[in-house]
């Protein structure tokens, strides 16, 4: 990859040079200039509406592979709190530099974040590349895009780990087209191939049907996005230092393209936040309508869990599609799972297998969710929920 | 305002199953789908299109029957469909699908903007249409729920983990679509004939004057080296009795795993 | 006779097909029990191009045959009941304006029930005119440029929602059957009410009312074909009619068929399947055996039709045949379910009690057996 200037095209009316964030451009004779500060990350021909500037984004398979050296993972927050995914990458990313035998990066993009930078050492990581400027504040793809690819460019990493979240799937796709690099989505399974020194990347495709494993073997680096909720996280050590690598960035809020015009929070009911959850009641058709989730809520109730759904029944419009659970709604790994009136197509298992003991309540008993429940109740939902969550009050 | 949709022929993958000797995909007898949540961006380009007027063109990249793929969004009412289909391009990875789609655009010319659904069934990846976003050098608003066009500017309701987010992005953008952004339509039958005698332009890779070596398995870094069916979990315990009984030997079973609540 | 579909038929049915699997079926239940006209499916049908398949396109139709019609006609009854009916009721108002309309009238009428814009209907049953057509008693009085019509119809299948019925009279009741006069009168004409809407066995959400009318002046240019030729009008329009009940029954006995099917494999007694007893497997084999049946039937019927040959014989015999297998399969679906089949729980209880329908509307088992009956004592007495 390369950033090429077409002199003639250009007017010299900075804007390439307010995008910079690495302030790598200068303006000599109206014309732009690149630095020794350019990290080739691209920004600049985002910026420019003249076509003066390209970005070479050809895919080679003859990178040098073996300049590239160290593991990274990019670290996601909100509010000051990092997404449980993260400490989940920083655990499976430690082991996976053990066994390369190189440093566990953390990247942390934001404005005011240096003190978490904590967590991410206590966490697992040896070091952490921190860029803050107050355009980093809020994600947003085109600054994260930028700064990031930057700095990869500059470091060279052989591994960039990020969660499959909203917004790692966001950024990540976007970050391996401007580098070129192979970027596997949702992997479930990371290992290392010692022969080859390669990321060896295991990810569900056709809707579960299938595994599959990947690899990139002349790219670098090697990018992949991993399903949050799979990886165990360390035990965090608070005695546990490391370095902190300050990336200096300049950036122009001007050069943002997407505006965050507001941000609204969907209406936490208690019940909802699944990827945390150590007990999840699920409903599912067997329902039959969305009156019924009462009784779904009830149990989690009785249990201090949340509440989790199947497609079906999100789909049927009982229920937001944020308590869904599977593949296209959240992965789960609690230590209690409670399926009910759900039959267990393999979108959903894939979303709930993982967890420690399932619990499966459906009248039809050839549904699939008996092939991997821990305990199969084959009857009525409608008397056996109230009945259990009757014993549950008792007991406690 | 001329607007273009890519979608994806995938087989239907509630049917696919794994050959148990070979570990290859049986896909005999698996019928071929336009990806689902594709329709949805159909359905927002159309929505958009009556409101805004102009064109909506669907562009495929795929083997020849992927065309019954763009037949279906042409009933449901779509303007014109392109299908870049060269064995060249066999094996593409998301990276090297989103540079033949990207000269498809490009070949397209005055685009006002790029509607994706959020992912493919099949590949499950959600890469391409940022990665498209990417070579067209273009903003990107992933995992919509609500757009509209004012005044060249595109506004979007995105739904992330917990909370949505409202953004504002200036045309040419590519926008990929949830599900639960709209309920497609189902064609009318004057459509759906209309459709099957429609003309679908084909485009090979020297059409659009495109580097072979950056689509097919020469432009794709991936590569996957085994695929295999998931292990089976093994089945457990059968609670019987009356509700009641049932009940009960749960709730003792639940005791006992003592689970901190909370 | 070739039953292959051509390619436009098979996009058609295709398309037909995931329409029902993604819009219909899984709404059945909820459109039945909801008692009121299914209005959502009926605009749907609308904009799907399915309430004009057999209309010329200059009348705003598809152009294509009437076993195309049929064949859309069995995957909507399959999958929605209630929706069927309303399709098969509709084409009652279509027929008799396509072969007996002028062009005005097919412009002004038969282009709206083509688009679905309007909803049609046909009164000829009254109270003391079921099986015995020719009793009917609503008249109708010439009166300078009108008709005034006084009387009343029962039992009339999307009545009250329709907006376009053809209506059959007798201009002259000294002559029977040869003093019948069709009329096309549209809902809102002064002195056309709409009385009583019957609670039935099955299909709460299907309007069949009462129409009433009291000095009801038609305008004469809504005289449908000729005057006294409406018994023509009403057998035409019913033979085409009876096509559309034997695609009807055929639906339902097929959603009976599919429903029991796949509870077979699921449902274990004995330690295993049910459907590994042969008591299953015979009834199976029965209930499929007898839909095919049916379905041929019908097809015959429709293809005679499509090729402008006799086909009265014929759909007599295919809704005879086809409602009788609907009613046995339906009870024999009740039966694989055992308990569960006579509860609410699963929707064979309701096929059952729709099952019956096909056996009395549209001539009843009894009138078909004459028509057949009628026929075959001539044709065979050489």
């Amino acid at each position: 990859m390369a950033v090429r200037l077409i002199i003639d095209n250009c007017t010299g009316c900075k804007l390439c040079l307010r995008a910079c964030p690495y302030g790598a451009i200068d303006i000599i004779d109206d014309k732009a200039q690149f630095d020794d500060n350019c990290t080739q990350c691209g920004a600049c021909a985002a910026s420019c509406t003249f076509d003066a500037i390209l970005l070479e984004t050809s895919y080679t398979p003859d990178v040098d592979v073996d300049q590239y050296r160290g593991l990274w993972v990019v670290a996601e927050h909100l509010h000051d709190q990092f997404r449980r995914g993260t400490f989940e990458l920083l655990g499976e990313g430690r082991r996976l530099a053990d066994k390369l035998g190189v440093e566990l990066a953390a990247v942390l993009l934001g404005e005011g974040v240096a003190d978490m930078a904590k967590g991410l050492f206590a966490h697992g990581a040896d070091r952490v590349y921190l860029a803050q400027d107050p355009v980093l504040a809020h994600y947003r793809t085109g600054p994260y895009t930028d700064v990031l690819s930057g700095m990869i460019n500059q470091h060279k990493p052989e591994i960039v780990l990020v969660s499959a979240t909203p917004q790692g799937r966001d950024l990540a796709p976007r970050v391996a087209a401007r580098l070129s690099a192979g970027l596997t989505a949702d992997c479930t399974g990371l290992d290392i191939d010692d022969e080859e020194r390669l990321l060896v990347q295991t990810r569900p495709a056709f809707g579960g049907n299938l595994m599959a494993t990947i690899i990139s073997r002349h790219a670098r680096p090697q990018m992949a996005t991993v399903r949050p909720g799979v990886m165990k996280a360390l035990d965090p050590d608070p005695s546990r230092t490391g370095e902190i690598v300050e990336i200096a960035v300049h950036l122009d809020e001007r050069s943002v393209i997407a505006k965050v015009v507001e941000t609204v929070q969907q209406e936490a009911d208690g019940q909802v936040n699944l990827q945390d959850a150590d007990i999840i009641v699920s409903g599912g058709r067997g329902l039959g309508k969305p009156e019924h989730f009462a009784l779904i809520r009830e149990l989690a109730e009785a249990l201090g869990g949340a509440v989790g759904a199947s497609r079906a029944a999100v789909d049927a419009g009982w229920i937001p599609a944020y308590h869904q659970v599977g593949q296209t709604g959240r992965t789960v790994q609690p230590k209690l799972y409670i399926a009910c009136g759900i039959s267990g197509a393999v979108q959903h298992l894939a979303g709930m297998s993982t967890a420690d003991c399932i619990v499966a309540i459906n009248k039809d008993p050839a549904a699939p969710v008996f092939n991997i429940a821990t305990y199969s109740i084959v009857g009525d939902l409608f008397e056996i929920v109230p009945a259990l969550t009757k014993k549950l009050r008792e007991v406690r | 305002m001329n607007i273009v949709v890519c979608i994806k022929q995938v087989p239907e993958t509630t049917e696919v199953r794994v050959d148990p000797e070979t570990n290859a995909l049986i896909r005999e007898g698996v019928a071929s789908i336009i990806n689902p949540v594709d329709e949805n961006a159909i359905e927002a380009a159309l929505q958009l299109r009556e409101g805004h007027g102009g064109t909506v063109t669907v562009i495929t990249m795929g083997p020849p029957q992927a065309e019954e793929a763009l037949r279906q969004a042409l009933a449901m009412g779509a303007d014109e469909a392109i299908l870049l289909s060269d064995p060249a391009s066999r094996g593409s990875d998301t990276l090297a699908t989103s540079y033949s789609l990207a000269e498809m655009v490009r070949k397209i010319g005055e685009v006002d903007l790029i509607l994706c659904g959020k992912q493919a069934i099949d590949g499950d990846t959600g890469q391409v249409g940022p990665g498209l976003a990417e070579r067209l050098g273009i903003p990107q608003v992933t995992f919509a729920i609500e757009l509209s066009v004012e005044d060249g500017k595109l506004r979007a309701k995105r739904v992330l983990d917990d909370f949505f987010e409202v953004l504002e992005v200036k045309l040419p953008a590519v926008v990929t679509v949830v599900k639960q952004a709209n309920d497609p339509r189902h064609p009318g039958m004057r459509n759906v004939l209309k459709a099957k005698r429609a003309e679908i332009t084909t485009w090979t890779l020297a059409d659009l004057e495109a580097d072979p070596k950056q689509s097919g398995f020469d432009g794709s870094p991936t590569q996957v080296i085994r695929v295999w069916p998931p292990e089976k979990r093994g089945g457990g315990k059968k609670i019987e009795g009356t509700s009641e009984e049932v009940a009960e030997e749960l709730a003792q079973a639940i005791k006992e795993m003592d689970i901190a609540a909370g | 006779m070739d039953f292959t579909f051509t390619e436009d038929q098979t996009a058609i049915l295709e398309a037909v097909k995931e329409f029902c699997e993604e819009d219909l079926a899984p709404k059945a239940q909820e459109t039945d029990e909801a008692g009121v006209w299914p209005a959502e499916n009926v605009k749907k049908l609308a904009e799907l191009d399915l309430m004009g398949i057999p209309v010329p396109e200059e009348y705003g139709g598809l152009g294509m045959d009437f076993l195309t019609w049929s064949a859309v006609g069995e995957e909507l009854s399959c999958s929605c009941t209630t929706t069927g009916a309303v399709y098969g009721a509709h084409v009652l108002a279509v027929v008799p304006i396509m072969m007996f309309g002028s062009d005005e009238q097919k412009q002004k009428y038969l282009k709206p029930l083509a688009t679905g814009e309007k909803i049609g209907a046909f009164g000829l049953t009254e109270p003391g005119a079921g099986s015995d057509a020719a009793a009917v008693a609503t008249k109708a009085e010439l009166d300078g440029d009108h008709y005034v019509l006084n009387g009343s119809k029962i039992f009339i299948s999307n009545g009250g929602e329709a907006e376009l019925y053809v209506i059959i009279t007798t201009t002259d009741p000294s002559r029977g059957a040869r003093g019948m006069t069709a009329f096309i009168v549209e809902k809102g004409t002064p002195g056309f009410e709409f009385g009583k809407d019957e609670k039935k066995m099955a299909f709460p959400s299907l309007p069949n009312r009462e129409l009433v009318f009291t000095d009801c002046r038609v305008p004469k240019e809504n005289l449908l074909g000729r005057e006294r030729g409406g018994f023509l009008v009403a057998m035409r329009t019913l033979g085409v009619g009876r096509i559309g009940m034997a695609t009807g029954a055929v639906g339902v006995a097929r959603a009976a068929l599919e429903a029991a099917v796949p509870y077979t494999h699921q449902r274990e007694q004995f330690g295993q399947p049910i459907s590994n007893f042969q008591a299953i497997q015979f009834m199976v084999a029965d209930m499929a055996t007898e839909v095919d049946c049916a379905r041929l039937l019908t097809w015959r019927a429709a293809w005679l039709k499509d090729q402008n040959k006799p086909f009265e014989k014929e759909a007599a015999m295919a809704k005879l045949y086809a409602s009788e297998v609907a009613m046995r399969t339906t009870t024999k679906a009740v039966q694989i379910f055992g308990g569960y089949g006579y509860t609410r729980e699963f929707p064979v209880e309701r096929y059952m009690r729709e099952a019956k329908l096909f056996e009395i509307v549209e001539g009843t088992s009894e009138v078909q057996r004459m028509v057949i009956a009628n026929h075959v004592l001539r044709e065979l007495n050489k």
